[in-house]
C-alpha cells in the first residue's frame, strides 16, 4: 500500500487556516472533501477557481471558510447566480480578486514551468485589469510599441479534486480533465478523493496512461465512493439535479442557507447515496 | 412555415457564421449553440464547432485551456458574448452593477470575455433580453472593452449583436452600432424605447428574413439532437415533438 492512501479526515487537516486552495471547475469536484472542511471549522482560506466555480466555492463561502477568492467567475450555471458568493462580494466579507479564464490557467501554466510571471493577450481597457494590482502592464521587450498584460504565477498551497479512479502506487486517472495536471503540478501538495483504488499500476496501462496522473505529484488518496456528489463525475455517475436546486433555492438566504447546512452536517447523503 | 422566435434568432446569428473554420460557444449559449451548429450543416468550410458542455465527441474541447491556445493564434473565428450590461461602444459587463468590489448586485464575473473579445475576430453579441436595463448608456463595470486604443494587440472585437426585437452591426471605426434589421412584428420605436444608447439607422430599415422551410428543417432535424445534449431543458422546450 503506497503511504499518500489516507483516509477523508486526515486529507481534510492537511488543509489548514489559510491556506491557497486550487478547484477546477466540473467533473471533478470534491464536494465530500468540502463537506469535511466545513465540519472541521477551516478558516481564511484562499480559493483559486480553475477557471470559474459552481457550488463547491458558493458552499465554502457561505460556511465562512473562505478569505479571499481568485476567478473568473463563480454561478450555479443552469440554477443561475452563486448566491452565497454574492452576497459575500457586496458586503466585503470576502475579498474577490476576479480575472478572466486563460489569466487563470496562465498564471498556474507559469508555476508548473518555475516561472515568476507570464504575459497575456487582451484585458488592457478593462476594470478586471484596473482593479487587479498584481497584474502589471509591460513593453513588449521584443516589439515596440506593443503592451501587453503580464500576470503573476499562481502556486497554490494545495491541489484539490475528485477522481475516478487511483492505483494503490499513488497514481491518480483523471480521464478528459487535462487542467487537473495543471493545477497539479503548479500546487506544492495535491490532495484527491476517488470512487476506487485499484491494485494495478495505471501507469503500465497504456490505454490509462496518457491520462493519468503521477503519483510524484500526489500527496493524499482518499477513497471517496459519490465523493463529487450532488455534482457529476462522467463514466460514475450524473448530476443529482434536485439536489442542486434545492441548495440553489437554499443559498439564496443566510437563514435558510443555515439550515441546509445542519443537514449537510448531520447527514452526509455520500455513503448511503 | 411557422417559426418560433429562438429559431428565427437561431437562423439570424448562423448568418453571419457561414464560411468560417472554426466556431466555438461558451457556457449557457443555446441559441448561438444552435446557429453554430446550422452554420456547420449548411457549410462545408465550417470544420470545427466546439461547444463548451457538450460530451459529444466532435463538440468537445480538449479541456479549457485548448480554446484560449486556439483564440490566441487566431484558430478561432468566432465567439458569442453576452452581459448583464452592454452600451453603445459594444463594452460588456458580466461582473455586477454598482461600485467596485462591493457591489449591488454581484453576477458571475467575466469568464473568458477579457481576452476572447480581443482575440476572436467575430463575437457576435446576444441577449434575450433586449430592454433599457441591459442596453445601457455606460457599463457599470468593464469587464470586457468594446474597442481599444490602436496600439493595443487586437485582431478580434464585437462584429454584430442580435436581440429579440432587432439585429445590430458594430462599426469599429465609429465604435458605434449601426441597426441592421428589424425582425418582423417590431418597430423601430421599439427598438428605441428599449435601448438606453444611441445607434445609427439605415435610411430603410429592413425586416430581418424569416426561416426558410429547408432552414427550418435542418434546425429541427439535424441542430435540436445536437444542442439537446448540453441544453436538454432548451430542446425539449423548443423541439418538443422532436
Amino acid at each position: 500500500m503506497n503511504s499518500s492512501i489516507v483516509s477523508l479526515s486526515e486529507m481534510a487537516k492537511q488543509i489548514k487556516n489559510g491556506h491557497k486552495v486550487v478547484l477546477f471547475k466540473d467533473c471533478s469536484v470534491p464536494m465530500e472533501l468540502g463537506r469535511t472542511l466545513i465540519k472541521q471549522g477551516t478558516k481564511d482560506l484562499h480559493l483559486v477557481t480553475v477557471p470559474t466555480g459552481s457550488m463547491l466555492p458558493d458552499m465554502l463561502i457561505g460556511a465562512g471558510c473562505v478569505a479571499t477568492v481568485e476567478t473568473s467567475g463563480v454561478s450555479l450555471g443552469e440554477f443561475g447566480l452563486a448566491p452565497q458568493f454574492g452576497s459575500a462580494v457586496k458586503s466585503g466579507r470576502i475579498k474577490i480578486l476576479d480575472a478572466t479564464c486563460p489569466a487563470i490557467y496562465a498564471g498556474l501554466q507559469a508555476a508548473e514551468k518555475g516561472l515568476p510571471f507570464i504575459p497575456l493577450r487582451g484585458l488592457i481597457g478593462s476594470d478586471v485589469l484596473k482593479n487587479r494590482e498584481d497584474f502589471r502592464v509591460i513593453d513588449n521587450p521584443f516589439m515596440e510599441n506593443d503592451p501587453i498584460v503580464v500576470l503573476p504565477a499562481i502556486a497554490p498551497d494545495v491541489a484539490i479534486f475528485h477522481a475516478g479512479m487511483a492505483d494503490v502506487y499513488g497514481n491518480v486517472y483523471i480521464a478528459r480533465q487535462a487542467e487537473l495536471k495543471i493545477i497539479s503540478h503548479a500546487a506544492t501538495k495535491t490532495l484527491v478523493t476517488v470512487e476506487e483504488i485499484v491494485d494495478f499500476n495505471i501507469l503500465e496501462q497504456p490505454e490509462l496512461a496518457p491520462a493519468a496522473l503521477s503519483a510524484m505529484y500526489v500527496d493524499g488518496i482518499a477513497l471517496v465512493p459519490n465523493g463529487a456528489w450532488p455534482l457529476n463525475l462522467p463514466g460514475y455517475y450524473d448530476y443529482d439535479r434536485s439536489s442542486i436546486k434545492a441548495y440553489a433555492v437554499a443559498a439564496e438566504n443566510d437563514s435558510s442557507f443555515k439550515t441546509w447546512l445542519e443537514t449537510q452536517n448531520s447527514s452526509s447523503k455520500v455513503n448511503s447515496h | 412555415m411557422n417559426h418560433s422566435i429562438e429559431e428565427l434568432l437561431i437562423a439570424t446569428i448562423a448568418e453571419f457564421l457561414y464560411g468560417l473554420k472554426h466556431i466555438a460557444v461558451g457556457v449557457l449559449s443555446p441559441i448561438p449553440g444552435s446557429a453554430a451548429l446550422l452554420a456547420k450543416v449548411r457549410s462545408e468550410e465550417v470544420k470545427k464547432v466546439s461547444i463548451i458542455g457538450s460530451t459529444q465527441e466532435p463538440y468537445r474541447l480538449d479541456g479549457g485551456v485548448d480554446l484560449f491556445d486556439c483564440a490566441g493564434q487566431g484558430r478561432v473565428d468566432a465567439f458569442f458574448l453576452s452581459g448583464g450590461q452592454i452600451d453603445g461602444q459594444a463594452n460588456v459587463n458580466l461582473t455586477g452593477i454598482g461600485a467596485y468590489p462591493k457591489q449591488e448586485t454581484r453576477w458571475s464575473g467575466a469568464f473568458g470575455s477579457a481576452y476572447l473579445y480581443f482575440l476572436v475576430p467575430r463575437v457576435i453579441l446576444f441577449r434575450e433580453e433586449h430592454s433599457r436595463r441591459v442596453f445601457v448608456p455606460k457599463v457599470d463595470f468593464i469587464s470586457a472593452p468594446g474597442v481599444s486604443a490602436p496600439n493595443i494587440y487586437r485582431p478580434g472585437g464585437p462584429y454584430a449583436l442580435v436581440t429579440p426585437l432587432c439585429q445590430f452591426l458594430f462599426d469599429r471605426n465609429k465604435k458605434q452600432f449601426f441597426l441592421k434589421s428589424i425582425h418582423q412584428g417590431h418597430t423601430l420605436e421599439e427598438v428605441h424605447d428599449n435601448t438606453g444608447f444611441d445607434f445609427e439607422v439605415p435610411e430603410t430599415i429592413p425586416i430581418t428574413a424569416a426561416p426558410t422551410k429547408k432552414t427550418l428543417k435542418l434546425i429541427r432535424e439535424k441542430v435540436a439532437p445536437v444542442i439537446a445534449d448540453p441544453y436538454p431543458d432548451f430542446a425539449k422546450k423548443c423541439w418538443p415533438n422532436h
